[in-house]
């Protein structure tokens, strides 16, 4: 395991004095150290200058705290309909798609581990041929567009309501989880839904919420899906409106907001990529707890 | 209800199912014995019907004048017209070279990128420096790649843009360089975003296989007098070589997917020769421009080469005696 706790000092307790190892040491150090100054220092920049004045930041080339504390920008945006609707739009579709998601996902994982179940080998094929083959682009954009979704939000979340991925770690899962529970409900005359339901779900709740987060990160940080299939700028997700504001041709998007009498050009663009960045953030100490889970399981089973 | 509608509840009972070949179950009794498991399999095989297969269905339209008011089955067919034009026109000499030169590059500097950081981790003995680094360095995995272009924008852009103003200082003034829209920064542009962005979270996969190796094995080298360089040499390095191949048959596979957003975003009306790969012309020339048969025909091209490629890593992935996907 190289969870961050258990994977220190592998080769067991070294101790080495030469000058040589030591001058090593002081750069390795120093060098990652500076790594993880360049993974954050682009941040803190971003965070600093949506607290800063419009002329601070064409004039200051960097800092990290800002001369002039304003929240004027942050202001300007929490009154402003399209940014506010954009930022609800996301946190609605993230949370009813990953739920979807996650449903369905776990739902057809569930008789996908009975292997007693006929067909279900060829189902299986059916789901493995995916993660080789596809329809691409266009086909899916057009099976997309006859169903009527576009400019729709189930368009963000239906096309990849399952990752066949996970769909198949959740099923080995289920394979391995003991089935004497499962047996003692249906033997009470519990249908196989209600031993989905009442018994396999509960037991599930630690790879639920591992699955949750991957779907629900990868829908907040979806540009894709809206780039193909929302037209209407009144729709636009997040991460839509920070392409739009932070480009070369921002100006044609700022048209499409409302027009005010305070304007905040430059500091809108970092004020919008802190927000867009923020709840990823605050989920950060999960995150990396579940998604180094599941890397691992990945590169387990596969 | 009678007992052999019930699924199979007892060992036993399990036991024969098993020993019967599935095809020998009647289908009337199999859909009454299982129509709960059946019932929950609905939804996703609707799903996958739906936006996988019906899109695979949708490939014919490669080989047709598709018109979208004429639909799948009236518009005219046209043979291989689409795919004569794909490669006796300009694009997929530049397509190919484009997605290739990418990769290359990719090959290069990013896939070295977390095996070395791995190492130098491996290598630190205060463990609360570590865990910090690390915790720093997974980061930005978990960002969009609008925050990572927007990020490069601020800090590369012309007008404002703090790397900018320090290399035109550093270099001693002379024009000012944009570099989102110089066509020669695209590909430096995107592997610096792709080391930035994935060079500390492909750590993990290394720093497990470095978490496995026997601390007896280190002991042992010690004692026979290896300092540090040759510890690392003779134990460290081949301890993780079996994950490098593994992780270099994988990236091998997936040559021709960069991905799409990240180079979509990077792309402008300026750098456009040098930006499009095969999932960006698809989505320029199908979506934007309702070229759709043509860019069919493109993705068909590629999504064909892919299993290709696929396959023939994996076969590699065997002769050279490694566990193979499939």
């Amino acid at each position: 395991m190289s969870d961050n706790t258990t994977a220190t000092q592998p080769a067991g307790v070294r101790h080495y004095s030469s000058l040589g190892s030591r001058v090593f040491d002081t750069l390795n150090i120093i060098l990652l150290g500076g790594l993880a100054l360049i993974t954050v220092l682009p941040l803190f920049y971003v965070l600093a200058g949506s607290f800063a004045t419009e002329g601070e930041i064409s004039a200051r080339p960097f800092f990290l705290w800002p001369e002039k504390f304003v929240t004027s920008t942050y202001e300007y945006i929490f009154a402003n309909d399209t940014l506010l609707r954009s930022l609800l739009t996301t946190i609605v579709v993230t949370a009813v798609g990953t739920v979807v998601q996650v449903l369905l996902t776990f739902s057809m994982a569930y008789p996908l581990a009975k292997r007693y179940l006929p067909g279900r080998t060829l189902v299986l094929n059916l789901v493995i041929f995916t993660l080789v083959f596809g329809g691409g682009i266009v086909p899916t954009y057009l099976v997309v567009r006859d169903l009527g979704l576009l400019d729709s939000y189930w368009a963000l979340i239906l096309p990849l309501a399952i990752n066949p991925f996970y769909l198949i770690i959740v099923k080995s899962f289920f394979q391995e989880l003991p089935q004497a529970l499962e047996e003692a409900a249906r033997i009470d005359g519990c249908n196989e839904m209600g031993v989905f339901f009442k018994i396999v779900l509960p037991l599930s709740k630690p790879i639920i919420a591992t699955f949750s987060l991957f779907y629900a990160v990868a829908i907040w940080n979806d540009y894709m899906s809206p780039l193909l299939y929302i037209n209407d700028n009144s729709k636009w997700t997040l991460q839509v409106l920070v392409r739009q504001l932070t480009s070369p041709d921002a100006a044609n998007a700022i048209g499409a907001l409302d027009s005010a009498v305070f304007f905040p050009q430059q500091g809108l663009k970092f004020a919008v990529v802190v927000i867009a960045t923020l709840p990823i953030l605050c989920f950060y100490p999960f995150l990396q707890k579940h998604f180094a889970k599941g890397v691992l399981i990945g590169s387990v089973k596969e | 209800m009678a007992t052999d509608l019930a699924p199979p509840a007892t060992k036993a009972a399990r036991k024969a199912e098993k020993g019967r070949r599935p095809g020998r179950v009647p289908v009337r009794t199999a859909l009454l014995r299982y129509r709960w498991l059946y019932l929950m399999l609905i939804p996703g095989l609707l799903y996958f019907v739906l936006f996988k297969y019906l899109p695979m269905y949708g490939l014919s339209i490669a080989f047709q004048d598709f018109v979208p008011f004429l639909g799948y089955s009236d518009s005219p067919w046209v043979g291989l017209k689409h795919f004569e034009n794909l490669f006796t026109g300009p694009d997929f000499g530049r397509l190919l070279f484009n997605t290739l030169f990418l990769a290359l590059l990719t090959a290069l500097f990013v896939f070295p990128a977390p095996i070395i950081v791995a190492l130098l981790l491996n290598e630190l003995r205060v463990s609360v420096f570590k865990r910090y680094v690390q915790s720093l360095i997974y980061i930005p995995h978990f960002l969009s790649w609008t925050i990572v272009f927007s990020l490069t924008y601020l800090l590369f852009s012309v007008d404002f843009g703090v790397v900018a103003s320090w290399i035109h200082s550093l270099s001693g003034g002379g024009p000012k360089v944009d570099y989102m829209a110089q066509p020669e920064w695209f590909r430096p542009l995107v592997i610096l975003q792709l080391l930035w962005k994935t060079s500390g979270w492909g750590t993990i996969i290394y720093l497990a296989a470095l978490a496995g190796v026997d601390p007896n094995l280190y002991e042992a080298a010690r004692m026979d007098g290896a300092g540090r360089w040759r510890q690392f040499w003779h134990v460290t390095l081949p301890a993780i070589r079996p994950t490098i191949v593994v992780m270099a048959i994988l990236t091998s596979g997936n040559l021709l997917d960069q991905s799409f957003e990240q180079i979509w975003l990077l792309t402008n009306s300026l750098n456009r020769s040098v930006a499009d790969v095969f999932d960006t012309f698809v989505y320029y020339v199908g979506v934007t421009q309702g070229g759709y048969s043509y860019a069919t025909a493109v993705g068909l091209f590629k999504g064909v080469a892919g299993v290709v490629l696929i396959f023939g890593s994996n076969w590699l992935a065997k002769r050279l005696g490694q566990r193979g996907l499939f």
